[in-house]
Parts: structure tokens; sequence; C-alpha cells
């Protein structure tokens, strides 16, 4: 049982990481159901119901712009900070000298889609929870822009604004493409068991500038 | 802890730069950023946060609370170090810590609670943007991620910029060697002549009461910190730049009454009619239309 919801996004700069470009970060070409789903939590999430992206529209053209970025490095060995500071109280900081690396991303800019979007209800829920009382709950922030924390495309650097799509027939900049392969994309993750998380993959064709999540083949 | 803020915000951010360089783009050599399509000019966040977090450095000067984790000098991990010594381990090797907290993972579960609570109490920049801190994974204890309440987007000129280059000579030599044949050495510097900048961020209630306790009174020190954020910051490359306005929403409600996107398109910035190269801050008027904000949403103007 779930109820469907569509949401109008935008925004001016987006990125959704290849997990196999992480340094110098590569976006997809389109929003990964992922992501999505991070947009929705972001207005709505409840340990009650569980979101699941059934359709992407894209309605503004694919571009691509660059931007380098001074960055923290991921990890520094405390065995060898240990061997150069030991015990002594001194103040405590990051390393910026020896701990900045340039990296560029490769950003899309001037998104815009709509998630087509239901959710489901899990077995957390409480006593008094309902698909009708959580439905009215995300209607009431949609249409008042309320959101838990400000949604975003990808990085928390690239904020997507948000609205209740009201459009009856979407339009998308790819109306006039029958089939437009992307390649493989990530699915999402599958958090079922945490101590190891496995990423899921499926074939993304753009269908008319909308990406079909319904059914789609999932791969681990 | 004190009392996490109950309403949320939006704000936007008006800087300029006159002869200055804002932000320099590693890819193009240093030259100020430009969004290569529109022309304009952009400041990334990663920027401004910096300079917020210098602010803060230098204000509070390691006042407890208002430490910043994020300078130069002192690898991370040091960091969180500070947080377990307030769980009472000492640490004398490398060794002697990993088992000690092995040990400390099975009596306490909610040990990674505890670290990640002590860095946002600690730490000003963990409790206003939230970091990232599984670089202490020891023993599979890590101090956790936090996404903090304050999210900034990249700054962009109101118009297109134009960069300048300029180039400067300079009567000292570095080598010997070059000193025997030339007397002296050029040098350039890229300059904006003027660009007007606009950033946009977001504060979430949401956040700062259920992770950081991000309080009323950091975020007091926070908008000190924007309106003050240049003038800590000067320097050769800089030129001039000053904060000119920060426009702050302040909803009724913990979710806010109004989409964020409603309440920027109220703040119009536009170039006074015939200024046709904009060279300082009156060539441009800034206006916030009362009329499209709910009245529930308290709109207040710094400067």
């Amino acid at each position: 049982m779930g109820m469907g919801v569509k949401v109008r996004v935008w925004g001016d700069y987006a990125l959704f990481s290849r997990p196999e470009m992480k340094v110098e970060r590569c976006s997809y070409d389109v929003m990964t159901p992922s992501a999505a789903r991070g947009i929705l939590e972001a207005i709505f999430w409840h340990p009650g119901l569980k979101w699941v992206v059934d359709k992407i529209y894209v309605k503004k053209p694919i571009r691509f712009t660059s931007v380098r970025r001074n960055e923290v490095k991921s990890k520094i060995l405390a065995s060898n900070v240990l061997q150069v500071y030991n015990g002594a109280k001194k103040p405590l900081y990051i390393s910026g000298r020896s701990d900045i690396v340039q990296r560029a991303s490769l950003l899309l800019c001037d998104v815009e889609y709509v998630i087509e979007a239901h959710f489901e209800m899990t077995d957390r829920a409480n006593a008094t929870d309902n698909p009708g009382k959580f439905k009215d709950i995300v209607m009431r922030r949609l249409k008042r822009g309320e959101c838990y924390h400000m949604p975003y495309f990808g990085c928390r650097e690239f904020p997507a604004h948000f609205c209740l799509c009201e459009e009856e027939e979407i339009r998308t900049a790819y109306d006039g493409i029958e089939e437009k392969d992307l390649g493989y994309m990530l699915y999402d993750l599958d958090y079922s068991d945490p101590e190891n998380l496995q990423p899921m993959f499926f074939r993304a064709v753009l269908k008319r500038g909308a990406l079909d999540l319904k059914d789609c083949e999932v791969v681990r | 802890m004190k009392e996490a803020i109950k309403n949320r915000y939006e704000f936007v951010i008006l800087f300029d730069v006159e002869n200055g360089n804002p932000n320099g783009d590693p890819d193009a050599g240093n030259m100020p950023r430009i969004d290569p399509e529109s022309g304009l000019g952009l400041v990334t966040d990663v920027c401004l946060k910096r300079k917020i977090r210098n602010y803060v450095e230098t204000v509070k000067e390691g006042e407890k609370g208002f430490q910043i984790y994020i300078r130069e000098d002192v690898p991370l991990n040091r960091s969180d170090r500070g947080a377990c010594e307030t769980l009472g381990i000492a640490e004398t090797d490398d060794k002697k810590l990993t088992e000690e907290l092995k040990k400390l993972k099975k009596s306490d579960p909610d040990v990674d609670l505890k670290l990640r609570n002590y860095m946002c109490e600690e730490f000003y920049d963990v409790r206003t943007f939230g970091a990232v801190m599984t670089t202490f994974v020891k023993a599979a204890l890590n101090c956790g991620q936090v996404r903090g309440p304050v999210q900034l987007g990249f700054a962009r000129s109101i118009d297109p910029i134009v960069s300048q280059e300029v180039t400067i000579t300079r009567v000292a030599i570095t080598t010997e060697k070059d000193a025997e044949n030339k007397s002296t050495e050029m040098g350039r510097k890229n300059i904006v002549p003027y660009g007007l900048y606009r950033a946009e961020g977001y504060v979430s209630a949401n956040l700062a009461r259920k992770v950081t306790g991000f309080s009323g009174e950091d975020l007091e020190l926070l908008w000190e910190a924007i309106l003050n954020m240049f003038e800590i910051d000067h320097s050769a490359a800089r030129g001039k730049m000053a904060v000119r306005e920060l426009i702050v929403f302040r909803h009724s409600k913990e979710l806010g009454d109004c989409p964020a996107y409603k309440l920027f398109d109220a703040v119009e910035v536009r170039r006074k009619d015939g200024v046709e190269y904009p060279r300082n801050y009156q060539d441009y008027s800034v206006c916030v239309h009362e009329e499209n904000i709910p009245d529930s949403v308290e709109v207040k103007r710094m400067a």
C-alpha cells in the first residue's frame, strides 16, 4: 500500500558522483534514484515509511561545468601523528598545509527534474500511523515549502529548491528522443546488513526524457 | 549544551570586491573564478566557510566551546584524540590505545555518540557546518559523520565580471644566477575591477536540535562572522572586499513557513538604470519585496 507524489526540484548546480570517480568527482548525467530518495527524505521522513522512486523526468538539457577546489584529504595515519606529538596538550586542529589537496569536480549546471515517487509503510510505524496521515504531512510540507533540512543535489553546497508538481503532462528536454542509453548507474545502497553496505546498479535508459524505475532490473 | 535554535532561517549575503581577486581558480592560473557560459563570477562555498572559520578563530581565540577544527598545522587526529581523553583514556602508544578502545567499545556501546557530542560541544565549525570524522577508525570506533545545520551555496556575481591581468615588477631577484643578467622580475596579478556577489544560505533548526546543538548564541556569532568575514582577511591579492548587506529571513517555525526560493526571489539586486560599467556598490539597488514574503517570516537587514 503506497501513495504517490510528484515533486518538482531545480537548482543551479548538481553533483551526483559516479562511484568509479570519487577523487576527482564527476557527476552522472542525471539524478540517481538514491539522490532523489535523499531529497524526499530531507522534506519528510519517518521510520514508518520508505520512499520508492518510480520515475525521474529530466526537464532541462544535460550540461556540465568544472570547478576545482581546495579540499581536505580524507585520512591521516594516526600512528604517524602519534610519533610526532606524544600526549602533549596543545590546541587541536586539522592540518591545513599537509592535508589540503586540489580536486576538480565535474558538475551539472542548471538542472530541473520531476521526481515521481511513492512511499511504503514499514513495520517500524506507530499504531496510529497510516498512509493517509503520511500523505497529508507530505502534501502539506510540499505546499508550504517546509523541510527538515534544505534538500540538495548530491552535495550540500548545491541546494535543491522544491515544490509540488502540478503539471498534468510533464514535458522534458528530451521529448523528441525515443531512447538515450546512459549506461549503468547507481540505483541505491542496500543497507540491510549495516556491517556490509552493498551498492546496487541498474541500466539507465532515458525514454523520452524520463528514467523509468518501476520494476527495473537491479544488479548487485 | 545550550539550547538549540528553534526557527528555520534563510539568508542572503551581498559582498563586493574592488580591484582584487575574491577567489582564485586553480584551474585557470589563479584567475578569478568565472562561469564560462554566462561570464558571471563565482566564489565557492568552501571559500566563504574558510573566512567564517577564520573570523571565529580570531575573535574567540581558543575560548572553550569555540575552537575551530579545520585550521593549519596540526593533523586531524589530534582533535579526535582530545575526544578520547575525556573518556578517561590516556594515550601512550598506538597499540595500547587501540586495545583500550576495543574494550571501551564493548563495555560502552554509546561511546561513538559521546565522542560526537564532545566534538560538537568543543568545536564551533563542527557544530555549524558539520564534519566527517571517520578518520578515527581505530577498533571500528569513529566519531561519525555530523551534518551541520548551516548550508551555504556558491556565491555568484550579479553581472558578468571582467578579469584583468596586471603585470607587476619587483627589484629583488630570487637567485644569484638570475641577478647577474637581469635587474627586475616580472609577476602578474589578476583582479576584478568591481563585482557584487550574492550568496545564499540555509539554517536547519531540526539538525541543530537533533544533532549538533547549534544555539542562539552560535547563530548570533555566525551573523557577526559573516558581516565581518573580510574585515580581518585583507591581503595583497584580495583588494578591497566587504560584506555590504546580510539579509536574514527568520521563519516562525522549526520547519519553516514558506519555500526558500520565494524568499530569495523577493530579494532583487539590480544595476541602476544608466549604469553601464558598475564600479561601486552605489551602482546597484537592493530591494526586498516585502509583499511577496509571508507575514510570519521576519526579515532582518544587517549591514
